[in-house]
């Protein structure tokens, strides 16, 4: 009996270690990457081309938040508990659809009016690609910037002991700067924590526990939403269907009256304002870099491409497999193997599939098989 | 018309030459021309991928790094070789060396054996492949999938078991020792540079052979991508294999085809300081032009022979070449491989001008988007147009971000309010002006010149 029940806690151990170091990093990780892949797909199905310049818009977009929220810390204002990068989702969301469709209007129209092959609208968004990453980094810097990074004030700006009420000690420190000999106050705004490991394994008295943050917890409740909502507008209104019988079968669409532009139009919108939401969340979850953007084309197109080119639902399965699958293959089991294995079994090494560094080789290894043995993907979408 | 373009081209590049020897010096001249001819010759790869065949490679920087890794696999001296020489040297002299000289005797076996097992776990590895190969084959009709299936899963687990037990722990004696600056890891085999060069385009063929297998096959974005994909995949490996490329401590001093900047200094050339560095330079460039001269001379006979233009017909229209009998798989396979050996021979170059392997240092925006510019930019199709691309656009990229800086500073010291931190910051930041210069030129060329600068010189493409 004893045994039995000493089993059941180790195995609970190796489930909680599971969920905090694979389920819930991957869940995270794999709604940015939905969010992203949704974009690619429908400009992949609509527009039928690979947008190289994806990860430089989500970076556009995660730039935007990051200026507003260093505008409004700027001003003494710290939205703790809410993360300030939220608040200014929308505006960025705003924004970033008004870029994608303002590059529409003045680079991609001309290639679809004269009817160039996909190759060479796939080299012009590599151009787009250029100058957004050239943009990004000349506005913004090339370097990682945490949203919640800290920032220095003059001591006298604001109430010093009201936001240390507010934020905690910990996050303010009070010292002088040497060059000028004024008092300057130093805030780095935490994040709100629901409870942290420790807590959780102090409370429940496990050896291993899990913590959850807002930015997480929103992060996945915002993509959910989102889902549905595209789920809705897809199956539903007018617009969505248009959109889908144009991204089935183009001559169709026209001949029954759909308006071209307006399909195209709306794609662009849904595309940047979904580009700003997976780049200000993983963002807000790893802090902001241009280059982290940049590459993570590469498990975007491996989610489209995994899921079915053209296919919303296949973007996001797609999202989280290559999410899942890039954290699963890299994770190092020996926790989990010492906990299930009888005592004797000990397990010194590591036992780990592929080291951490080929994380991104993993989506691109899945990429490959997919492409070999099921060109249209999970969900039988378009081969272009 | 056409004469005029060239000459016109020709012309620009003399200017800009000029305008730099006179800004900037002849040092930076030199170094611009010999980067932008190994670029164009890069270009020149990739054109004979995407001029001749339509093929989207994506992947160049990979390429390009597996020809600079045949550089160090190649040229550097062998690690152990190293050591047992050191030990020698030290035992005659031991005076402060015990240390040293102990930590050696104790170190040169570990490391042999190390050797050996890496040798044995490959082998090993490889068998394991093998016969899971052979396995399949045999069982194909003769057992349900799912057991074969199950069986090669077996075989190739015991064999990833069998290697990895030998493997892991010889790379860690590897990655341990040495002796010397660049140690750490296996070294490579000691022999001269240039026939590295040509190594390093045989890698880069033979893994586009690979690549061929399984990548060919996909339609043109897919093609990117995948290729894209397995270039990181490329880098990733280099990164991270330090036994066999020194991963990201990077490997310095490789050696030159060309006599160093010191050794010209002394007996027999006594040349003073400035002098033999531009020297050097231009005995580089000299290298390079040869090189170049000679690619471009196989490329335009590939283009002008009945091999080209059944090429082109290929290009233009595959179901036609395959209804005239022609292998169109083969072909492409073919033609990838042929642009791959450019692409590698240029990394190995690029490589072997800046004398050191830093995996760290590629990246795609760099060694395959900037590559795709100046094929687009010069003409594609057109092997003179690859050329004067690369030397174009490198001189673009390099000279975007004094351009940028001077004209930062001008608008931070007349537009701006003194001592603002926007004039700072935009000081700062005017290195990241030239991924927006590459940005506006390739989609003002797309826009307004899709034949780019020297359009191809036979039939356009058919639209």
């Amino acid at each position: 009996m004893v045994e039995i029940m000493e089993y059941s806690t180790d195995l609970l151990n190796a489930l909680l270690w599971s969920f905090n170091f694979l389920i819930l990093p991957a869940i995270t990780y794999g709604s940015t990457l939905a969010l992203g892949a949704l974009g690619v797909t429908l400009i992949f199905g609509i527009l039928r081309f690979a947008h190289f310049a994806h990860g430089d818009m989500m970076a556009f977009g995660a730039m935007l938040s990051l200026i507003g929220v260093e505008l409004l810390n700027h001003f003494g204002i710290f939205t703790y508990p809410i993360p300030a990068g939220l608040i200014f989702l929308p505006i960025a969301m705003v924004l970033t659809a008004l870029l994608a469709i303002v590059l529409d209007k003045t680079i991609y129209q001309y290639y679809r009016s004269i009817k160039s092959p996909p190759v060479v609208v796939v080299m012009v968004s590599m151009g787009v690609m250029f100058l957004l990453n050239g943009l990004t980094r000349l506005i913004k810097g090339p370097e990682l910037t945490p949203f919640n990074e800290t920032r220095t004030f003059p001591a006298h700006q604001f109430d010093v002991e009201q936001l240390m009420e507010r934020l905690g000690e910990r996050a303010i420190q009070i010292k002088t700067d040497f060059s000028t000999n004024q008092e300057v106050v130093r805030v780095s705004e935490p994040e709100f924590v629901f409870f942290t490991v420790r807590q959780f394994k102090e409370a429940v008295g496990t050896s291993e526990g899990f913590g959850l943050d807002l930015i997480q917890l929103s992060t996945v409740v915002l993509a959910v939403t989102i889902f549905a909502a595209l789920y809705w507008f897809l199956t539903y209104t007018w617009t969505g269907k248009s959109m889908r019988a144009y991204s089935d079968n183009e001559d169709l669409a026209l001949l029954s009256g759909i308006n071209p532009k307006r399909v195209v139009f709306v794609t662009w919108l849904i595309a940047g304002s979904l580009a700003a939401v997976a780049g200000t969340m993983y963002g807000l979850d790893k802090g902001y870099k241009p280059f982290t953007y940049f590459q993570m084309i590469l498990p975007i197109f491996a989610a489209t491409i995994v899921g079915g080119i053209g296919r919303p639902q296949g973007a996001i399965l797609g999202g989280y497999l290559v999410a899942f699958s890039e954290i699963m293959i890299t994770a190092n089991y020996k926790k989990v193997a010492n906990y299930l294995l009888p005592e004797k079994l000990e397990i010194a090494s590591n036992l780990q599939l592929l080291g951490t560094e080929y994380k991104f080789s993993v989506s691109f290894l899945i990429l490959l098989l997919v492409l070999l043995f099921r060109p249209t993907g999970l969900f039988r979408g378009k081969v272009l | 018309m056409k004469q005029l373009r060239y000459q016109a081209s020709l012309a620009v590049l003399i200017v800009l030459i000029i305008v730099t020897v006179g800004v900037q010096g002849w040092t930076v001249a030199l170094s611009v021309l010999t980067v932008g001819l190994i670029s164009g010759v890069m270009a020149l790869g990739l054109n004979i991928q995407w001029g001749y065949a339509g093929q989207f490679n994506a992947g160049v920087m990979g390429f390009s790094a597996i020809g600079a890794i045949a550089c160090v696999l190649v040229s550097m001296p062998w690690v152990t070789a190293t050591m047992q020489n050191g030990l020698e040297t030290l035992s005659q002299a031991p005076d402060g060396y015990e240390q040293t000289i102990s930590m050696l005797k104790h170190d040169i076996p570990r490391r042999l054996t190390a050797e050996k097992n890496i040798g044995i776990a490959w082998l090993l590895g490889a068998a394991s492949a093998i016969a899971a190969w052979a396995l399949n084959r045999t069982l194909r009709h003769r057992v349900r999938t799912i057991w074969r299936v199950i069986l090669v899963l077996v075989v190739l687990i015991i064999g990833l078991a069998l290697f990895r037990g030998r493997f892991d722990s010889a790379i860690r004696i590897i990655e341990s020792t040495g002796y010397g600056d660049n140690s750490k890891y296996l070294g490579g085999m000691q022999l001269p540079i240039l026939f590295a060069w040509f190594i390093g385009g045989c890698l880069a063929a033979i893994a586009a052979w690979m690549i061929g297998k399984i990548a060919l096959g996909l339609r043109s974005d897919y093609l990117a991508i995948a290729t894209l994909g397995i270039s990181e995949i490329v880098i990733a490996l280099l990164k991270n294999e330090g036994w066999l490329t020194r991963g990201v401590l990077n490997v310095t001093g490789l050696p030159s085809p060309v006599p160093a900047v010191k050794a010209l200094q002394v007996a027999p050339y006594s040349l003073d300081v400035k002098t033999s560095l531009i020297v050097n330079k231009l005995a580089f460039l000299g290298l390079v032009v040869m090189l170049t001269v000679l690619f471009l001379w196989l490329a335009h006979r590939a283009w002008h022979s009945p091999w080209g233009r059944m090429m082109r017909a290929i290009r233009d229209n595959e179901e036609a070449a395959a209804a005239m009998g022609k292998d169109v798989v083969f072909r492409h396979r073919q033609v990838f491989i042929f642009g791959s050996f450019f692409l590698g021979v240029g990394g190995a170059m690029l490589a072997t001008l800046v004398l050191q392997f830093e995996p760290a240092g590629y990246q795609p925006l760099r060694f395959t988007f900037l590559i795709w510019v100046m094929v687009i930019v010069g003409g594609s199709g057109n092997n003179i147009g690859s050329i004067v691309g690369g030397l174009l656009i490198w001189f673009l990229w390099v000279q975007a971000e004094p351009a940028a800086s001077w004209l930062f500073y001008v608008l931070g010291t007349i537009v701006l309010p003194e001592n603002s931190a926007l004039a700072g910051t935009l000081l700062e930041r005017a290195p990241q002006m030239r991924t927006l210069v590459m940005g506006l030129v390739l989609l003002i060329v797309l826009r307004f010149a899709p034949g780019g600068l020297l359009p191809e010189s036979l039939q356009r493409r058919l639209k």
